[in-house]
């Protein structure tokens, strides 16, 4: 039944040579673990993105109980943690996939390195990476206040205290961030909007970017 | 004739800087581009940054306790001051340590440490320093930085005014 839906969509929209264009290649021996178990390190850049398709779905969903103000913040938290079923878990799947992206990425930086992939022509792709890479902090520091408990608090204290001793721009910074003088209800509003709609919106664009280029130029050769 | 003297040139083609019918075309689309790009931008960047071009109010002072209740050794004095945080008004309580110095002028610290911004309290190694139970930072009475903080404790603006001390903003130490 589902090849009888596949054509009939396929007859009309002819996307068979989409997929194959996408999906459709031989894995390089060099980077197949099942001919050299080693190939696992080529593993590292799908688990990153894996884990941050998680990031993404857990978020979401945890948005649907979320408040970002600061009298109900620790309490919608505390709820969808302790009252709502599997609440443990989807917080659990966000807390601690937010650490777990960065090993992997981390992982897989140290894969581009060691590889010597991120040499011309690929050059590029290195600099998407590292953008990628400062995204994904700013996800964890925005993310970070946004249960606003203790830690929460005073955590994004200190990083806007770091913030601040940028030379120069140092204080203008920080101000936009905590939008306002304090650490306080603009700057948990303003984190929010940065954690669920700004920076995802960014990391997708780049990703594309990063998957785009992979597609052009190809997985790099064995050493 | 005067006319004589151009009359070399006359047949050569002529030079002015024009601009081709592409350029302009793209000029225009361009700039009709911009214009149109700018109006959505414009007042969402505007938005964005309102925290930092909003007029600050200006420092107020809040009456903290009788002149003649301060020695020289330094006490914590509690005090509240009124908050506006965007749509939220609060009145938290922040504590001050007034003292004497040598001279005898009143001035007041805040108990804010320096290092990562955990609260100091007085004397508690018996040693007459300010120490900070986080990572052991000590401050003199005048809250100059002996160990760990980088900084001297921050002085509250004081006012004195019919034997009462008013204290005001936060500002960096100018004790030592
Ligand atoms: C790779 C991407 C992301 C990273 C690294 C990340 C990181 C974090 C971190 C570290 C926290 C604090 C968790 C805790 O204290 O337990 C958090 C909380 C949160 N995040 Fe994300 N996040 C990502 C993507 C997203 C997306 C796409 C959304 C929504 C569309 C989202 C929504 C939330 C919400 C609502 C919270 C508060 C609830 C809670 O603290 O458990 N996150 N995030
Ligand atoms: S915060 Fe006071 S010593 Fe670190």
């Amino acid at each position: 039944m589902f090849k009888g839906i596949y054509n009939w969509i396929d007859e009309r929209l002819d996307i068979t040579p989409m997929w194959r264009d996408v999906a459709d290649h031989e894995v390089p021996e060099h980077v197949n673990p099942a001919h050299h178990f080693s190939a696992f390190v080529y593993c590292f850049g799908g688990l990153t993105f894996f884990i941050t398709v998680i990031q993404i779905l857990s978020g979401m969903f945890l948005t649907m109980y979320y408040v970002p103000d600061i009298i109900n913040a620790y309490a919608s938290v505390d709820y969808l943690q302790h009252k709502v079923a599997f609440g443990g878990i989807v917080r659990a799947m966000h807390h601690w996939g937010a650490s777990l992206v960065i090993v992997m990425m981390f992982l897989h930086t140290l894969r581009v390195f060691f590889t010597g992939s991120y040499k011309a022509p690929r050059e590029m792709n290195w600099v998407v990476g590292m953008l990628i890479f400062f995204i994904m902090l700013g996800l964890g520091l925005t993310g970070y206040l946004l249960p606003w408990d203790n830690k929460a608090y005073f955590a994004t204290k200190v990083t806007l205290q770091i913030a601040e001793s940028v030379p120069y721009l140092g204080p203008y910074i920080k101000e936009l961030l905590n939008g306002g003088e304090i650490v306080g209800a603009q700057t948990l509003t303003r984190f929010f909007a940065i954690h669920v709609f700004f920076l995802p919106g960014a990391l997708l664009a780049l990703l594309a970017a990063h998957f785009f280029m992979i597609r052009k130029q190809g997985i790099s050769g064995p050493l | 004739m005067s006319n004589h003297e151009h009359h070399d040139t006359a047949h050569q083609p002529v030079h002015r800087k024009e601009m081709t019918r592409r350029q302009f075309l793209a000029y225009t689309l361009g700039g009709t581009t911009a214009f149109l790009a700018a109006g959505p931008v414009l007042p969402m960047v505007r938005f964005a940054v309102d925290p930092i071009l909003t007029k600050k109010t200006e420092g107020t002072y809040v009456k903290v306790v009788e002149e003649s209740k301060i020695t020289s050794e330094p006490q914590e004095f509690k005090f509240q001051i009124h908050q506006v945080d965007g749509w939220y008004e609060s009145d938290p309580e922040l504590a001050a340590w007034i003292a004497k110095d040598d001279q005898g002028n009143i001035f007041a610290l805040s108990p804010i440490c320096k290092h990562l911004g955990c609260t100091i309290n007085w004397n508690t190694q018996k040693d007459n320093q300010y120490f900070c139970p986080c990572h052991e930072a000590k401050y003199t009475k005048e809250g100059k930085n002996l160990r760990v903080a980088p900084n001297p404790l921050d002085e509250y603006d004081l006012k004195l005014e019919n034997g009462f001390i008013y204290l005001g903003p936060v500002k960096p130490n100018t004790k030592v």
